[in-house]
Order: C-alpha cells, then sequence, then structure tokens
C-alpha cells in the first residue's frame, strides 16, 4: 500500500521538476546562507578560543611589571625561592625582511597545561630537542608553511591548535631570538599555591598581579559583530524559508485532488500524512546536503575579507582557511529539516482537515484567502506592538534584534493587505474593459506570489537598512577622521634615548610636535587607554566633541579637566560635570565626551603635564608633528633619510586615513555580499513561484485568450504585471528599511558597539536598487511570460475540452 | 448480502438553514446485480453514492457493506475497506496526473496489495488500452480517460462497483460504447453495481432501478 501510494506521490515531482528543482533549490539556498555565515562565525569563534587558551593567559592571574616592560628574570628565580608556583613566558614581535613573528617563549616544565604551544611541547615528549638549540618551534600549519624558507628559526612543527603568525618554542631560545636575554615578559600564577609564600612586595615591589579576565577580551569585542553576521544569516535564512514554504505550499495545493482520489481509492489519512511527512523529509535532506556544500562555498569565499575585517577592527587573528565542524553539519541539517517542516506545516495541516469530498462552493477558497488575509494583519501589528515596545523600553543588544526581527515580520506579513488594497484602488481608477480584466486578475493572483512578494520585501528592506547603515558609517567616519587625524605626521620612535633626540632634532625645523602618550590602565573594570594631548590650536579647532563644559581646552590644559570616549560614556552613564578617578589616584572632572568610532576601548585624555606626573614611566616614544599639508611629505623624508627612522615608524594622515577607511570597507563588504546574495534569493522565489502559477493560470487566460487577446499581448501583460507588484514592493520596503536603519545605528549599534552614528539618507541609492529589484523581477517574470507567449493553441483549447 | 442501506437521511448545512437531502432511504444490493440510481439534479443520487462507499457518514441510519456496518469503522477501516471491496468511478475520471496509463490502471489493485498481471493485461485488452500504457491522462480523449478509469476500479476484483454518472462526460456513442464495457466486466466478476445515471435509455438497460425524489427513494 505505502509503496504504490508513495510511486504515485512522487511521480508528481517527475512530471514538475520545475517545481521540485524550486523546492530543492529554495531550501539549498536557505541552508547555504545560514550554514555560510555560521561557518564563519564558528571558525571566528574558536581563533578566539585559541588565543584565550594560549598559555592559559587569560584563565590565570598573571604577574606583570607595572610598567608594562619586560624584566629580569632573576625576579622569577626569587620568587620561586619564595614559594610561588610559577611559568615564566617572554613574548615579542620577531622581524626579518617582511617577515613579522609573534614569538611567545615558555619553560615547557613549569607551563601549565593548555590548548596552544605548551601543551604541543609536553605531549610532544621530546623535550630535549625542545631546549636545545636550535630547539623547537610550533606554530600553525599555515604559519609554518609561509616560514619554509626564512633563516635564522628554530626547527618548525605544525600544531594544530595554534594561533596564525604565532610560533611557540623553549624561553631560552626566544631570549636569544628576540635578544632579550635574562628577560621575561610576564609569569603565569599556576593553580595550587602553597599556603605559605614570601609577600610579592618583598621580592617583587616591582610587579603586579593581574588577575585573570573572565572571557577574552577579543570575544567579546568581536561579538557584537558576529552577532550582526547571524542576524544577517538568520534573514537570509528566513527569505529563504519564504520559497520553500510557497513551492511546498503549492505543490501540495496542485495535488490537492490527487489526495482525494487517493483517499477514496483507499488510502487512510494517516498513512498519506506519513508519506508526506517522509516525502518532506526526503526533500529536506538532500537540500539540506546540497546547501551545505553551497553554504561552505559561501563561507570559503568570504573568509578572507571576514578575517582581514576581524584582524583589521579587533587585532584577532582568524586563519583564512576553513575547517569543517561536526556541529556546524549537525546544525545546519537540522535547520534545514526545521525549516522544511515549518515551511510544510501549514499545508500537511490542511491535508489532515481536507474533506474527503470536493466542497461545495468552489469559492470557498477565495473566503479562506480573505479570512488568512486578516489573520495576517493581526499578527503584523500584534508584531509591531512587540517592535515599538523594544523600541520604547528594551535595552541592550536582545532588545535591538527583537525590534528588527519584529519590525521585519510585521512589514510582510502586512505586504499582501497592503498590495491588495492598492490593487483595489487601481481597479476602481481603472477604465476600460481591459484594465479592469487586468487589475481584477492581479488581485487573484495575490495570494499565489504573496510569498514571494514578501520574501522580495524583506530583501529589499534589509538592503536599504544595511546600505543606510553602512553609508551613514562611512559618512560620518570620514568626517570624524578629517578631524581627528588633524596632525599631518605621526612619528614613533623606537627607544626613549631615540625619542629624547628626536624631540631636539625636530625642535630646529618647522612644525608643532605634539606628543602622543598613552598609559593602558584598568578602568571601571575593563581596560582602557589614558592619553596625553597637548594643548594646541589643531585640537581645539578640530577635535570631535560630542558634549562639553565650557572653556573645555582650558579645564584640559590645567590639569583638572579629563576628555573621555562616547563608549566609556555611554558605558559608565558618564556626562561633563562628573568626576573621574584615575587608578593611580589622579582626581579629575570630566571636561567633554568626543566621538571615537571603531575603538573597542574606553579612552581618556588628560593634559601631558599631567599624564607625566601621574605616571612617570609612560613611554614617551609616539608624537604628532603638526605642520602645513605641502611640508609634511619633505618632512617625513628627512626624518627617515635624516633622522634615520624606520619606514615604517613615519606615516603620513593620508596613509592613515586610507587604511583606516579600508578597515571599515571589509567590515560591511561581507555584509553587502550577503545582501546581494539575499536579493538573488528572492528573485529566485519570484520566479519559482510565477512558473509553479502559470500551470494554474493556464484556464484564467484561455477564456481571454479565446475572446481575443493575443498570446503576445497576454505575455506583455504578464511581464507588466510583475513588474508593477515589483516596484509596489519596492515602495513598500522604503519605508520598511529606513526604520530598519534607524533601528541598526540607534538601537542595535549603540548596544555592541558603545556609539550612535548620525543618519543620513542617500535617495540615489535607492534608485539604484529599485532598478535592480526591477530587473530581478523582469528577469524573474520574463522566462513564464516567454513560455506563455510559445503555448501551443491546442494547450489553450484542452482548458475547454475538460474543464472541471 | 453485499449492500444494505437501512433509513438512512442526510442534510447539508446551507447558509441560512438546513438542506435536509433525503430521508428515509432503505434498499438492498445483491452481489452480481447491477442497479441504476436515477433522480433529478440535485436529488442526492451522489450523496446517496458517497454514503455506500463509506467517503461520508450518513446523519440516520445504517449501511452495511459485506455484512460490515460502517458507522463504528474509523478512517483507517473504512479505507481498507473502499480499497479492498469497492471500485469507484466518477463522472470526472479522477485519474492521478502524474501517473501513466499502466500506473493508473493497477494503481487500486497496487494499494490493495492484489496487483494480477494477467487480468491487468487482459482489462486493458478489452478496454483497448493495450496501445495507450505508456501515455499521460492528459494525453487522453474523455472516453479513453474514462476507460482507464473503469480499468482501474475493477482491477482489483472489488465486490462492488459504485459508479457516479460514468458516461456523463462522454457523447452519446462514445458513452454506449464504454457503458457496454462496463456491464460486461461487471457481469464476468461477478461484482454487484450501483450506477448513478441521467439517462433513462441506460437506466433501462440495468435490472433494476431506483428513482431518488423528493426526498426519498420513490
Ligand atoms: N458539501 C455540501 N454542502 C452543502 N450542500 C451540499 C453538499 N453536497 C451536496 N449538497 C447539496 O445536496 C443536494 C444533493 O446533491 P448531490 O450532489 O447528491 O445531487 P445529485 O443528485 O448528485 O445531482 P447531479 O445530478 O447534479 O449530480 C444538492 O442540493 C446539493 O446542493
Ligand atoms: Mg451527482
Amino acid at each position: 500500500m505505502y509503496r504504490a501510494a508513495l510511486l504515485a506521490l512522487l511521480s508528481h515531482w517527475r512530471r514538475q521538476p520545475l517545481q521540485l528543482a524550486s523546492v530543492l533549490v529554495g531550501l539549498a539556498l536557505a541552508t547555504a546562507l545560514w550554514s555560510g555565515v555560521q561557518a564563519i562565525n564558528g571558525q571566528a569563534r574558536a581563533s578566539y578560543d585559541r588565543a584565550a587558551g594560549m598559555l592559559g593567559q587569560d584563565r590565570l592571574p598573571q604577574l606583570v611589571a607595572e610598567d608594562g616592560q619586560r624584566f629580569s628574570q632573576d625576579v622569577y628565580v626569587a620568587l620561586r625561592r619564595g614559594g610561588w608556583r610559577i611559568s615564566p613566558v617572554l613574548e615579542g614581535q620577531w622581524r626579518q625582511g617582511e617577515t613579522r613573528l609573534r614569538v611567545i617563549g615558555i619553560d615547557p616544565v613549569t607551563a601549565p597545561q593548555t590548548p596552544g604551544g605548551g601543551g604541543a611541547a609536553q605531549a610532544d615528549g621530546d623535550l630535549r630537542a625542545f631546549l636545545t638549540p636550535p630547539g623547537i618551534a610550533f606554530g600553525a600549519a599555515e604559519t609554518i608553511a609561509a616560514l619554509q624558507d626564512v633563516p635564522g628559526l628554530p626547527a618548525l612543527r605544525v600544531a594544530d591548535d595554534s594561533l596564525p603568525g604565532t610560533l611557540i618554542m623553549d624561553i631560552g631560545i626566544a631570549q636569544t631570538l628576540l635578544a632579550a636575554p635574562g628577560q621575561v615578559s610576564r609569569l603565569i600564577v599556576l593553580p595550587d599555591q602553597p599556603l605559605r609564600q614570601t609577600p610579592l612586595q618583598d621580592v617583587a615591589p616591582g610587579l603586579t598581579r593581574r588577575a585573570p579576565q573572565a572571557e577574552a577580551d577579543i570575544a567579546r569585542l568581536t561579538d557584537s559583530f558576529h552577532l550582526n553576521l547571524t542576524a544577517f544569516g538568520l534573514l537570509s535564512f528566513a527569505v529563504g524559508l519564504f520559497i520553500v514554504h510557497a513551492a511546498i505550499g503549492l505543490a501540495f495545493e496542485q495535488r490537492r485532488a490527487m489526495f482525494r482520489t487517493l483517499r477514496a481509492l483507499g488510502l487512510p489519512l494517516v498513512a498519506l500524512t506519513r508519506l508526506l511527512v517522509a516525502e518532506v523529509l526526503i526533500l529536506s535532506i538532500l537540500a539540506g546536503l546540497a546547501g551545505m556544500a553551497l553554504g561552505y562555498l559561501v563561507a570559503a569565499a568570504l573568509l578572507p575579507d571576514v578575517a582581514a575585517t576581524l584582524r583589521g577592527l579587533y587585532g584577532a587573528e582568524v586563519p583564512g582557511t576553513l575547517i569543517l565542524r561536526p556541529g556546524w553539519w549537525a546544525g545546519g541539517m537540522a535547520m534545514a529539516v526545521l525549516g522544511a517542516g515549518a515551511a510544510a506545516a501549514q499545508s500537511l495541516w490542511r491535508v489532515w482537515r481536507l474533506p474527503l469530498l470536493a466542497p461545495a462552493q468552489p469559492r470557498a477558497w477565495v473566503r479562506a484567502t480573505t479570512r488568512s488575509l486578516w489573520r495576517q494583519v493581526a499578527i503584523a501589528g500584534a508584531l509591531a506592538l512587540v517592535a515599538l515596545g523594544a523600541a520604547r523600553f528594551g535595552t541592550g543588544l536582545l532588545a535591538g534584534f527583537i525590534l528588527l526581527g519584529a519590525l521585519l515580520m510585521a512589514a510582510a506579513l502586512a505586504l499582501p493587505a497592503v498590495l491588495a488594497a492598492l490593487l483595489a484602488g487601481a481597479a476602481r481608477a481603472g477604465r476600460g474593459v481591459l484594465a479592469r480584466w487586468f487589475w481584477a486578475d492581479t488581485r487573484q493572483q495575490l495570494p499565489g506570489l504573496s510569498l514571494a512578494l514578501m520574501a522580495l520585501l524583506l530583501a529589499l528592506a534589509a538592503n536599504i537598512g544595511v546600505g543606510t547603515m553602512v553609508a551613514s558609517f562611512r559618512l560620518t567616519f570620514a568626517g570624524w577622521l578629517d578631524q581627528r587625524l588633524s596632525a599631518e605626521l605621526y612619528v614613533s620612535a623606537e627607544t626613549e634615548e631615540q625619542a629624547a633626540r628626536l624631540r631636539a632634532w625636530l625642535a630646529t625645523r618647522p612644525g608643532d610636535l605634539l606628543p602622543l602618550w598613552s598609559v593602558e590602565v584598568p578602568l571601571f573594570g575593563a581596560p582602557a587607554t589614558v592619553q596625553g594631548i597637548a594643548d594646541h590650536p589643531t585640537y581645539r579647532r578640530n577635535w570631535p566633541m560630542l558634549s562639553a563644559l565650557p572653556d573645555v581646552w582650558g579645564r584640559v590644559a590645567s590639569g583638572e579637566g579629563a576628555l573621555i570616549n562616547e563608549q566609556l560614556a555611554r558605558r559608565e552613564g558618564l556626562v561633563p560635570g562628573d568626576p573621574l578617578i584615575l587608578p593611580d589616584g589622579g582626581r579629575m572632572i570630566i571636561a567633554g565626551v568626543y566621538s571615537d568610532y571603531g575603538n573597542p576601548r574606553g579612552q581618556v585624555m588628560i593634559a601631558v603635564d599631567r599624564l607625566t606626573a601621574l605616571f612617570p614611566d609612560v613611554a614617551r616614544l609616539r608624537h604628532a608633528v603638526s605642520i602645513a599639508p605641502e611640508s609634511a611629505p619633505v618632512l617625513a623624508h628627512a626624518l627617515i633619510d635624516d633622522f634615520g627612522l624606520p619606514e615604517d615608524n613615519v606615516s603620513d594622515q593620508a596613509a592613515i586615513k586610507v587604511f583606516s577607511m579600508g578597515i571599515f570597507e571589509q567590515t560591511f563588504a561581507v555584509t553587502a555580499a550577503l545582501n546581494i546574495l539575499t536579493l538573488g534569493v528572492a528573485g529566485f522565489a519570484i520566479l519559482t513561484s510565477l512558473l509553479t502559477l502559470s500551470a494554474m493560470r493556464l484556464p484564467q487566460l484561455a477564456p481571454v485568450w479565446a475572446l481575443g487577446l493575443t498570446r503576445a499581448r497576454l505575455a506583455w501583460l504578464e511581464l507588466a504585471r510583475a513588474l508593477m507588484l515589483t516596484a509596489l514592493t519596492m515602495l513598500v520596503a522604503l519605508p520598511v528599511g529606513l526604520l530598519l536603519a534607524w533601528a541598526l545605528l540607534a538601537v542595535v549599534n549603540v548596544a555592541a558597539f558603545g556609539w550612535r552614528l548620525p543618519m543620513h539618507v542617500f535617495p540615489a541609492d535607492w534608485l539604484r536598487l529599485g532598478a535592480l529589484a526591477l530587473l530581478a523581477g523582469g528577469l524573474a517574470a520574463a522566462w513564464p511570460a516567454w513560455r506563455l507567449a510559445r503555448t501551443a493553441p491546442a494547450d489553450l483549447l484542452k482548458v475547454f475540452a475538460h474543464e472541471r | 448480502m453485499l449492500l444494505d442501506v437501512r433509513e438512512v437521511a442526510k442534510g447539508y448545512e446551507a447558509g441560512a438553514g438546513r438542506l435536509q437531502v433525503f430521508s428515509d432511504v432503505s434498499f438492498r444490493l445483491d452481489a452480481g446485480e447491477a442497479v441504476a440510481l436515477t433522480g433529478e439534479s440535485g436529488s442526492g443520487k451522489s450523496t446517496l453514492l458517497h454514503l455506500c462507499a463509506g467517503l461520508d457518514r450518513p446523519d440516520e441510519g445504517q449501511v452495511r457493506l459485506a455484512g460490515q456496518d460502517l458507522a463504528p469503522l474509523d478512517d483507517r477501516a473504512r479505507a481498507a475497506l473502499r480499497r479492498e471491496s469497492v471500485g469507484l468511478v466518477f463522472q470526472q475520471f479522477n485519474l492521478i496526473p502524474s501517473l501513466n496509463v499502466s500506473a493508473n490502471l493497477s494503481f487500486q489493485a497496487r494499494l490493495a496489495g492484489r496487483a494480477d498481471a494477467a487480468w491487468l493485461e487482459q482489462l486493458a485488452a478489452r478496454l483497448g488500452l493495450s496501445p495507450l500504457m505508456d501515455r499521460y491522462p492528459e494525453q487522453l480523449s474523455g472516453g479513453q480517460q474514462q476507460r482507464v478509469a473503469i480499468g482501474r476500479a475493477l482491477a482489483g476484483r472489488p465486490r462492488l462497483i459504485l459508479a457516479d454518472e460514468p458516461t456523463g462526460n462522454l457523447d452519446a456513442a462514445t458513452g454506449d460504447a464504454v457503458m457496454a464495457l462496463l456491464l460486461g466486466l461487471v457481469a464476468e466478476t461477478g461484482a454487484g453495481l450501483l450506477m448513478v445515471t441521467h439517462s433513462e435509455r441506460l437506466a433501462a438497460r440495468l435490472e433494476r432501478r431506483l428513482h431518488l425524489a423528493g426526498g426519498g427513494l420513490a
């Protein structure tokens, strides 16, 4: 019984390969976008975990010098004698020609067993080779591959859990490599310390104990970026689901008569339902597998961009190649199966309730559609209220995303009703019998097309929203860079001694030398930068202040006032006039808040004299030079050629701007790519809906043809209808997209990054997007229209031959 | 006793009030008997046929099929009874559009797990379907489609054939030919036949006639 019935059900797909393709492709695309984004996210997350796990640096407390500099390993020896169970680490940059590496030296005997090099070295068991020159260095496969021909390094070995760009070796070997004999960077405090040990101040007065961080800094900073990606993955998946829903719904609808016949011939309802569930399951597994493969390609294509973004924006190293994880497979397949199940649930429910005998009133479904239209409007209204509530009363990232989700779903659900109302208006205004028929017929088609149009709406709104956000960001950020990078040149000395010579050297030349000295301090429980700032007209003129006390620069110059960045102000709820106490006892008044885009940390600016007074050990290496722009290149060359600074240590404003802008371009290149993909998916949804509808439309079109309209004319009308519906959807998408942009800029961005951007609108972009949408809609409609124009008269006549 | 209908009544909720289609309808049909069911359009012929097939439930009364009362049976049991004991022929043919003639012909028999290749071949030959076996329903004329439907109903050698205006969609000549085939095959298999028809001429060709009028059997 099952076999015969299953074959009958499946035979439908053999006769309707297009429909089968649209179900499979829709589900595959949805899964692909989702799993692609997840693959990227998973890859990046795994990298942070590696970074965090490296030598347990965030899980165990550490001893570091108060000035952050390296210190002698005699201190280590003294502490061990004092009963401390600690392990030394030396860390530094190693350069040779083009090659740059982070070198981490460890003591394999005392190092904690962690992921990363320590574990690798110990597990290797080859301790002697590790310890004795030239030693062994562990690194990630791609790092090792890039270092094959570089001389002067220990023997290289691959350790799978290493970070890219990093080598781990014995501390003695690292000291030689980094030219830091007898030096260590920090001491890891191991678990299980003995009860009796000499107090830290007695043995090593220059060291402080740094508490373990609950989560890696990097993970927290990049969370928002991943959240963004995940949101887009979900959105794309939703768009994909609309296609699947439409395709499966139509496939069920078309087989309604067949279901009845099957049951009349003796197939029980339970058996039919089981078969249909199995069918959906098989389809979703097939499509899911294809989607996973596709998603892998999407991720592989996008990953280099993502890796670059994360590296530039947050300093997180993510390898540019993809590793597949079992969890990713399971998650992707689950999404595909659950998504298809959700899309099919309504149709299955209808089959369950399908009366065995056809209802007497053939127009019943029209009334049912009207009812469901109103139900949709009601749900849309409820969702709009949720969105409103989240916007007014919600706080934090979650509220932001609830706002986004509710807003988009409300708009999508309301779309059919809005379109129906617009079409009804047009029908009333229409003159002539053909126009009347056209509008009425369009309205009749709306239920079949509405899911595809909803998908289009989502894609367009997301495009407008994200486009507006990116463009606003770019504009604001460029303007901000102009203000913030007011000095022409930025120079760094290598040593304090060189810095002093540099100051003397520059004093004899045109241009003002402005110190850029800073220290890292914990502030309100998070790392922050305190920077010294000179009193100079450049700053007074250009500094991008958001709010300030009167005579802000006077207060700063006097040493009493401090400026803080927007991130810190928002996070801690600080406003100008509030007191601010620096960790070293500096008591200040907040004189102003400035915007500081792209910086994930809190930042405090105080007068440079106050900085040197509070932190006498501050490194005095970096300086800005304010000089007439035309003289800047000359001075830059003089600094390199005459004074002898390395080229890397002199950068001009223009180069920094290009670099900074580049980072943000990359940040959004990924979202832009996803946006385009989503639009393509929506276009595909329209195509498949039109194709499936076209078969059902013959009975509607045949009488009009018989009454004297040519097939070509009918085809043109079909094309015009698709274009018009696309245009109307674009009109609805515009306000939705702008609301979305507002939510992204004013709610999500503030919650995720801690700063708010002003919103700018770009109507030219909308026109371009509108044209793109029309192109997609037109292309999608072209094929079905062409097929209609070429329909054989015999096929049209058949409609009359056995009309049902 | 193959089919035993006792004091059956059926009505529908129709807009404002209730439409009582018929009430107190009783009749019997024995194996090998061919009975015509006639009546005006809207008199309830299809409704009564559906009750006999277990496709719908009566408001009152009892329908017994092969000694089995249909009332207590659930969907699964009714379905089993239909696929094993009843052959249905509809006015609209109701073939499965995605299956070819051959698959449509054997469909119900396979559903019941009693497809008999030799009998199917014989049926196809008798119905003149042999050259059409690889075609799909949309490539057939109305008369050809109805011949497939009749073959499908007979393929499992059911004990009862229920036919609802099997020639209603066919012209007179084609209809006569199809009817001759149906009656011949029914007689051969020894099944009972209850056939709805509008045509006096066709009704006259059957052994007995039931006439629905004024809400009951006349
Ligand atoms: N599902 C239904 N809901 C409401 N009324 C129905 C339904 N099915 C049938 N009817 C009504 O019941 C009456 C009998 O219908 P039925 O289809 O049995 O008539 P019929 O004798 O077969 O007519 P015809 O010769 O035209 O096929 C009709 O008035 C019809 O309108
Ligand atoms: Mg009838």
